[in-house]
C-alpha cells in the first residue's frame, strides 16, 4: 500500500434487509493515521457500515477497500491487520483479563505481549479479575484491548462509549487519543457529538444510510455560517414572530421554528440577541432563552430538522 | 504450544467448565450417585427370603414352628383380614392354611409366589416324615457380572458420555452466538476449524475424567468386572464421545437461544435414555422396534460397553456397533458443518 493510498474506501455501498435499506450508496474514504467518526443516529446505518467493512457483512452493491485490499481475496491477510470492537460482544463471564487477552492474542501473529496490553488499557490491577466482576468502563477497555492483540493498521470501534458513565467516557477518549498518536488509523461510530468533536480528526454525518455532511468538526461548525444559537420558548398566548422576520434581524444567520418556539444560528450574539428581544412584543414573553455555542448537534438539526438523539 | 491458538482455545473451554460448579456436578457427581443409589437398591445379599403367612387358628403355633425349623423364611401369623391385606402388597408371598389338607393361598402370577409355595410345601412335607427319593446337593454358584449392578453401570457410562457430549459442545456454542462472542471471534483471524476442535479436544479431556470416576467408583465400591480389554473399552469411550459431540454441534448448528438448544436437546436424548438400555434391557420393547432401536447411537455404546465389560468381548465381535457409531458421527458433523451459523 503506497502511503498516498487511502486506509480505507468504500464507494456506492447498499445493504437492504428485506424492504428496510440500511446502508443507501454510502461513500467514504478514510486516511492513514487519522481518527474518522461515522456520526448519527441510532438505526441510521452506521453499525451495518462498519460491520461491512469489517468483512462480517457483504454488501448488496457497492465497492470496499480496506488497507489496499478486498475481502473477497485478502481476508486472512486482512484479519491479521484489523483491530475490531463490536457493539454488543460478552466475553465469557469466567475469565479473567489476562486469560481472554492470551486467548485473543494466540490468533494473531504478531503483536504486543499481554502484560504491555494489560498496562496499555489500564487494567493492570485487574489482570485476576473475571469478566463478569468488571464494571462497564473496564469491560470496554479489555474489547479495546481484545482489538489491539493483533498490533492492527486498522481499527473499527463501534460505539466504544455507548452506556458508560462520564469518568469512563473520558479514559476511554483519552486511551484512543493515545492510539492515535502511535499513527493507527481508527474509525469510530458514536451518536455522541461531543465524543466526535473529542477525537476525531474528520467526521461523516450519516442519516438514513447515506452521508450527508463530512469534514472536520471544525469545519462542520462553520458551515452553519455562524458560531452561536440561541434556543427559544414562548409563553401560551405569546405570537411567535415570522421566520421571515426573524432571518432579518441583524447577526441572524439562520432560523427555524417549532411549536411555541425556536432555534437561531446568530453570528454576532450581542447584535441578535436585543434584536430578539424587541422583535417578540410582549411583557415577560419567554418560557425559555438559551444560548450556547454551535456543536455537531446543530449541524446534524439544521441538516435533518431532527435532533441526533432522541430522549 | 502454550500459545498455539488450539490449546489455547481448548484450555479456554477447560476452564469455563470447571468454572461453573453445576457443570462440575452433573457430569462428575451425579452418575457416580446414580450408581450409588441403584447399586444400593439392587444389592444382591444371598438367595432371597421366603415371606411366609400362616393364618390364625388351633394349628397355627405348630406350623409357625414347622416352616421357621432351617431359616430362610420369615413367617408370621396373622388373622384373615390381615392376611388378604398382606398377600395384597405382596408383605407375604404365600398364606399357609393349616388342616387337612393344608391350603396354600398365593398369587400365581408373582414368580416369587410360586417359589414360596415349593419351599414351603418342602418343610411341611419333611415335618411329616416323607424322605427324598433321590439324594441331591446344592453348590451355590455367582457368576460375576450376572447382578443388575454390573449390567447397568456401562449403561450409566454410555447415558453419561452421550449427555457431557452433546450438553458439552452445543450449550457454550449456543451461549457463545446468543453473547455475540462467536461472532467477535470470526472478526479475528481465527480458524473455525480450529473453534470446533476445540470442543471436541476439550471434551475428550473431560472424558477421561468422567470415565475414570465412574469406572473407578463402580470398581471400588460394587467390584463391578471388567472382562475385555481397557485399550479397547476406551476406544469405544472416545467413539462414543465424538459421535455425540457432533450431534451435539449438529443440534447447536443453528439454534438462537439457550431454551431452543434445550429443547431440541431433550428430543434428542430423551427417547435414547428410554429406548437404549440404560436402565432396563431394550428386548423389552416389541420386536417391530427393534431394527430402529439398535441403530441409534445409544444402543450401539451401551451394547459395546457391556460386550466389552462383561463379556470380554474384542473389536472383532462390537464391529456392526462402531459402523453404527462412525455412521452416526459423519452424518451428524456433515450436516453441522453445512448448517452452521456463525452468527
Amino acid at each position: 500500500m503506497s502511503a498516498a493510498e487511502p486506509a480505507l474506501r468504500c464507494r456506492g455501498l447498499v445493504k437492504r434487509y428485506g424492504d428496510v435499506v440500511a446502508v443507501d450508496g454510502l461513500e467514504l474514504e478514510v486516511h492513514r493515521g487519522e481518527c474518522f467518526g461515522l456520526l448519527g443516529p441510532n438505526g441510521a446505518g452506521k453499525t451495518t457500515t462498519i460491520e461491512i467493512l469489517e468483512g462480517l457483512l457483504s454488501p448488496d452493491a457497492g465497492d470496499v477497500q480496506v488497507l489496499g485490499m478486498r475481502w473477497e481475496h485478502d481476508a486472512s491477510r486482512l484479519r491479521q491487520r484489523l483491530g475490531i470492537q463490536l457493539q454488543e460482544t460478552q466475553l465469557s463471564d469466567k475469565l479473567s483479563v489476562e486469560e481472554v487477552l492470551r486467548l485473543f492474542r494466540s490468533f494473531y501473529s504478531q503483536g504486543p505481549a499481554v502484560d504491555e496490553l494489560i498496562a496499555s488499557v489500564g487494567l493492570d490491577t485487574k489482570r485476576t479479575a473475571w469478566y463478569s466482576k468488571l464494571s462497564g468502563g473496564q469491560k470496554q477497555r479489555l474489547a479495546i484491548a481484545c482489538a489491539l492483540t493483533g498490533d492492527p493498521d486498522l481499527l473499527f470501534l463501534d460505539e466504544p462509549t455507548t452506556g458508560l458513565d462520564p469518568q469512563s467516557r473520558r479514559q476511554v477518549w483519552d486511551l484512543l487519543r493515545g492510539l492515535k498518536q502511535q499513527g493507527r488509523t481508527i474509525l469510530v461510530t458514536t451518536h455522541y457529538m461531543d465524543e466526535a468533536h473529542a477525537i476525531c480528526d474528520r467526521v461523516a454525518i450519516v442519516d438514513q444510510g447515506k452521508v450527508i455532511a463530512q469534514g472536520t468538526p471544525t469545519e462542520l461548525i462553520a458551515s452553519l455560517g455562524a458560531e452561536h444559537v440561541v434556543a427559544f420558548a414562548l409563553r401560551d398566548g405569546v405570537e411567535l414572530p415570522a421566520e421571515a422576520a426573524l432571518l432579518r434581524l441583524p447577526g441572524v444567520r439562520r432560523a427555524s421554528l417549532h411549536d411555541g418556539g425556536g432555534t437561531l444560528i446568530v453570528s454576532h450574539l450581542h447584535e441578535a440577541l436585543p434584536a430578539l428581544l424587541r422583535a417578540v412584543q410582549a411583557p415577560d414573553p419567554f418560557s425559555l432563552l438559551t444560548t450556547h455555542s454551535a456543536t455537531l448537534e446543530d449541524v446534524f438539526m439544521s441538516l435533518t430538522g431532527r435532533q441526533l438523539r432522541e430522549e | 504450544m502454550a500459545s498455539h491458538p488450539l490449546w489455547q482455545l481448548t484450555i479456554t473451554r477447560f476452564r469455563e467448565f470447571l468454572r461453573e460448579p453445576e457443570a462440575v456436578f452433573w457430569v462428575f457427581a451425579f452418575p457416580v450417585l446414580l450408581a450409588c443409589a441403584l447399586g444400593l437398591a439392587f444389592r444382591s445379599q444371598g438367595p432371597p427370603e421366603v415371606l411366609a403367612g400362616v393364618l390364625a387358628g388351633p394349628a397355627a403355633a405348630g406350623m409357625e414352628q414347622t416352616l421357621a425349623t432351617g431359616g430362610g423364611m420369615r413367617v408370621r401369623t396373622l388373622d384373615r383380614p390381615q392376611a388378604d391385606v398382606a398377600l395384597r402388597h405382596g408383605a407375604i408371598h404365600v398364606l399357609v392354611i393349616p388342616g387337612d389338607p393344608v391350603t396354600y393361598e398365593f398369587d400365581p402370577s408373582r414368580p416369587e409366589s410360586r417359589v414360596a409355595r415349593y419351599v414351603i410345601d418342602e418343610r411341611v412335607q419333611a415335618a411329616a416324615g416323607r424322605e427324598p427319593a433321590v439324594r441331591a446337593a446344592d453348590r451355590p454358584v455367582t457368576v460375576a457380572g450376572s447382578r443388575y449392578i454390573d449390567w447397568v453401570v456401562p449403561g450409566l457410562l454410555g447415558m453419561n458420555i452421550m449427555g457431557t457430549g452433546m450438553w458439552g459442545v452445543a450449550f457454550s456454542v449456543v451461549q457463545a452466538r446468543v453473547r455475540k462472542l462467536l461472532k467477535r471471534l470470526m472478526a479475528t483471524p481465527m480458524l473455525r476449524s480450529h473453534y470446533l476442535l476445540s470442543h471436541m479436544l476439550s471434551r475428550l479431556l473431560f472424558l477421561v475424567l468422567e470415565v475414570t470416576a465412574l469406572l473407578g467408583f463402580a470398581r471400588l465400591v460394587f467390584g463391578i468386572p471388567m472382562n475385555g480389554s481397557l485399550f479397547t473399552l476406551a476406544g469405544f469411550c472416545l467413539l462414543g464421545a465424538v459421535t455425540f459431540s457432533g450431534l451435539g454441534l449438529l443440534v447447536a448448528s443453528r439454534a438462537k437461544t439457550v431454551e431452543g438448544v434445550s429443547g431440541l436437546m431433550n428430543l434428542v436424548m430423551v427417547p435414547m435414555w428410554i429406548f437404549s438400555g440404560v436402565f432396563f434391557a431394550s428386548e423389552n420393547f416389541p420386536d417391530a422396534m427393534q431394527p430402529f432401536i439398535s441403530l441409534l447411537p445409544l444402543t450401539a455404546l451401551n451394547e459395546a460397553l457391556r460386550g466389552v465389560m462383561i463379556d470380554g468381548a474384542g473389536v472383532t465381535a462390537l464391529v456392526t456397533q462402531a459402523a453404527i457409531l462412525l455412521t452416526w458421527t459423519l452424518l451428524s458433523f456433515t450436516a453441522a458443518l453445512r448448517m452452521f451459523r456463525w452468527r
